[in-house]
């Protein structure tokens, strides 16, 4: 429960534009070293010629003069077997533009940092194998966001929805102290909400979504499904599923959705977005059906 | 941080080669929708021609001396381009109600992992339908 609560912040401290720039003068010196012990086997490697893969990546950057005009790089990354789409850009960076920017942190699919449009698809980088992609490899940023340089998008307004539906257990009545300290969730309930705690904030589904894109202040997929967690959770009593409904249920809320399917299908958690929001729906609705 | 980059919407559209299954039923639906209230309002000039049919009024059709309600309908019906466009409004009907009750199962939640299959369906049915019904509409008129 409370691992829930801190997420906001374990998932933004990471996509901090700030951090990308800071490097220890040792880190900086191994760095060199390294590069240039790689250029020379980059050099035999060349004469080898082994199985590359052919990278387009979208480059951007407002803060130099020849990169304002948006463009796509190309890159040759050597292929090694179970390669990502992240290790690729990483080899990139690391072998051949150290300017080439994009976030990343665990590379296991858990801190949904590096999300990315791969082939005209949202996917989490870390998780898209490279065998399965057709070559060449396009990677853009995210569709729908503001590019602020290469891969990274402005993620601020949907962090802003994700807060929107408040992303937080809310229960007054604590438990007993003498009976019990934890407040338990049956397991049919955890098994209700299971899939919708998979999350991990990375906005692939927001990205997808055709009517997010034209909708500004719709909530968007990943903020409703934020909502379900908590809205289907038995343990929250009455009245603040009833406020979670109303918050749900505006123009902008759940009545937005027109089921294209489009968050579901990129979902890297694979997560039943589209049930989830229509669930949310017909909650909706019973919540203001009287039939006396 | 002092700029970011707007693609605009070639985000969208210009990347219908990669558009989903869900995709492609939603802009079929918003599409058949319109095409049927737009029919609506055909159908509504057509229809009031019996207001003047009810006043007495008549119009020569064929060398034949019909009522204006009559004379509108055969008219029109005599026309090989109407045949064809009711041929479109079928399959635009058809798939406007396949593609309906697909969305109302959507909203009950059932079968909402066979969504793309059932998009897929709705569409061999129209299809289908269309094809079934071109003698029909077609028959009795020259070009």
């Amino acid at each position: 429960m409370s691992t829930q609560q801190q997420e906001p912040e374990s998932q933004e401290s990471p996509q901090d534009p700030e951090m990308k720039g800071t490097e220890s003068p040792q880190q900086r010196r191994l760095r060199e070293k390294q590069e240039g012990m790689v250029e020379d086997q980059a050099e035999k490697e060349t004469e080898v010629e082994g199985e590359t893969v052919h990278l387009k990546v979208f480059r951007y950057d407002p803060e130099v003069a020849d990169k304002q005009e948006p463009r796509f790089d190309d890159f040759h990354v050597p292929f090694e077997k179970g390669m990502t789409v992240l290790d690729a850009v990483m080899y990139a960076r690391d072998e051949f533009d150290s300017s080439l920017t994009f976030r990343h942190s665990c590379r296991q699919a858990v801190c949904g940092s590096d999300a990315f449009f791969v082939n005209g698809k949202q996917r989490l980088g870390c998780k898209t194998q490279i065998s399965d992609l057709q070559q060449p490899v396009r990677i853009e940023p995210l569709p729908h966001q503001e590019v602020v340089k290469d891969l990274v998008v402005d993620m601020d307004h949907f962090y802003d929805q994700m807060h929107a539906v408040e992303p937080y257990f809310q229960n007054d009545d604590t438990p007993d102290s003498s009976d019990l300290e934890e407040q338990r969730q049956s397991r049919e309930n955890r098994e209700k909400v299971k899939m919708s705690t998979r999350c991990i904030w990375c906005g692939a589904c927001m990205s997808s979504c055709n009517i997010a894109a034209g909708d500004n202040e719709y909530l968007g997929p990943a903020a409703i499904n934020k909502a379900y967690k908590f809205a289907m959770d038995d343990r929250e009593p009455e009245d603040v599923k009833e406020h979670r409904l109303r918050i749900l249920e505006q123009e902008h809320g759940v009545w937005r959705c027109q089921t294209q399917f489009s968050c579901t299908d990129v979902c890297p958690k694979d997560i039943p977005l589209t049930e989830h929001i229509q669930e949310l729906k017909r909650e909706a609705v019973k919540k203001n059906l009287k039939f006396w | 941080m002092s700029q970011s980059y707007n693609r605009g919407l070639i985000e969208d559209f210009g990347r219908w080669k990669e558009f989903s299954a869900g995709m492609w039923a939603w802009i079929f639906h918003k599409f058949t929708g319109w095409m049927l209230i737009g029919y609506l309002f055909t159908h509504i000039a057509v229809l009031s021609s019996a207001i003047a049919a009810a006043n007495g009024e008549t119009m020569m059709l064929a060398g034949e001396q019909v009522n204006a309600y009559t004379g509108t309908i055969q008219g029109l019906e005599g026309l090989f381009i109407v045949r064809i466009l009711e041929v479109g409004l079928l399959a635009v009907a058809v798939f406007h109600i396949l593609n309906g009750i697909r969305l109302l199962m959507v909203d009950l939640g059932i079968g909402l992992t066979a969504q793309d299959k059932s998009f897929y369906a709705s569409l061999v049915l129209t299809g289908a339908i269309t094809v079934a019904s071109v003698p029909t509409f077609l028959s009795g008129v020259g070009l």
